[in-house]
């Protein structure tokens, strides 16, 4: 029971894009196509498990004076390994991805929830608040690369949506495209929240 | 030296850290609410970010690559951040309490600031010598302040415009950015 509630709320009440407004970066950096949302945010959403799991294990042996060290520490080692991953099993994605693997480690959302959540519960409802946020953050990446995708190219997903008269809007998959899209889903969802 | 200017001005103008890049954008869209707070945490990145440059450069040919320890990048940079970003915060509230009052706030958070680890990561990847690896990431440290600058600046206006309840705060600000950004891509053919 609390295991599904700690997993909706990443999801929807607390969404880490479009509530919590962390991890900025990937999410305007990434976004030019679906599949690149997707992925990034399924790598984030490994490493946001990994660590919350880990340092909810070791919530009672880590001081608190060196936990921002620490809780680094281990989010730094599950992000090599995610890498390491990706680069051996997926290099066409790693090369899209480029910096931001890496740059997950700095991610503000892994670092929060570690500290707001992790080191304070049990490993249950961590583990649930890592999946929560993980596809919360997922679920934000990939709509913002649909809608991007949608105009910037006309399709979604590398599929035909709007057909060949369609004129990409280059500036959709260019950066000021990223703002603008996030910009105006914000202001849409505070618009149907606020209308309830 | 026309070479360390190209890379000056890429960095400050064509690359912008912000606006083109993406990196950083957790501090500009919290500390730009006042031009004051932005211009803190424009010197304070600039600082750390020029340090890292440097202190990065070192690890990765002095230690790392002769170990063929590449794979241990991403945890050494991070916790060298990290470590340098405490070390500075020391020296300049030893050595300058005004400084350390005007930063103070902002020091802790620049080691989550993705930009100082992009830099640090890009000076790699691009293989830039020693004296090209600071520049790139002053430079890269400037364009970040001149963009929350300017991003502040703007703000402050917008607290007394009126704009439509669904897009007050971060709505808004993000469209904003998204016109800054338009125009910083008319850097783009300066190089």
């Amino acid at each position: 029971m609390n295991f599904m509630k700690n997993l909706w709320n990443g999801i929807i009440p607390e969404n880490p894009v479009f509530r919590l407004v962390l991890g900025m970066c990937p999410v305007l950096a990434v976004t030019t196509a679906a599949v690149n949302g997707l992925g990034m945010g399924l790598s984030t959403t490994a490493v946001l498990i990994g660590s919350n799991v880990v340092i909810s294990l070791l919530r009672n042996f880590i001081p608190s004076k060196v936990r921002i060290p620490a809780f680094v520490v281990i989010i730094a080692s599950f992000v090599t390994i995610v890498g390491m991953l990706l680069k051996a099993y997926a290099p066409a994605l790693d090369k899209e991805l480029g910096l931001f693997i890496p740059l997950i480690v700095v991610n503000c959302i892994i670092l929060g929830r570690a500290e707001a959540f992790a080191s304070k519960n049990k490993i249950m409802d961590a583990l649930a608040d890592g999946i929560g946020m993980g596809l919360g953050f997922t679920l934000a990446l990939t709509i913002l690369g649909m809608v991007r995708e949608l105009f910037g190219t006309g399709n979604i997903f590398g599929y035909s949506i709007l057909g060949a008269s369609f004129e990409p809007a280059l500036i959709m998959i260019l950066p000021p495209g990223a703002f603008l899209t996030l910009g105006l889903l914000m202001g849409l969802l505070n618009k149907v929240s606020q209308a309830k | 030296m026309t070479s360390l200017l190209i890379i000056l001005l890429s960095a400050i103008l064509v690359n912008n850290f912000i606006l083109v890049k993406f990196l950083g954008i957790c501090p500009f869209l919290g500390v730009s609410k006042q031009v004051e707070t932005a211009v803190g945490m424009g010197a304070a990145v600039t600082f750390v970010m020029a340090l890292a440059s440097a202190v990065t450069y070192v690890i990765q040919y002095a230690i790392l690559e002769p170990f063929g320890l590449g794979y241990l990048q991403t945890i050494a940079f991070i916790l060298v951040i990290a470590a340098l970003v405490q070390f500075v915060e020391m020296v300049i509230q030893k050595v300058s309490p005004t400084l350390y009052d005007a930063l103070g706030v902002y020091l802790p958070l620049i080691t989550t600031n993705c930009a100082v680890l992009g830099v640090a990561i890009l000076n790699i990847d691009a293989g830039y010598n020693f004296i090209e690896t600071i520049f790139n990431g002053i430079g890269a440290a400037l364009g970040f302040t001149l963009a929350i600058v300017l991003f502040a600046g703007i703000r402050e206006r917008l607290e007394t415009a009126p704009i439509a309840k669904p897009l007050q705060g971060f709505p808004i600000a993000l469209i904003t950015a998204c016109l800054m950004s338009i125009a910083f891509l008319g850097f783009q053919g300066l190089l």
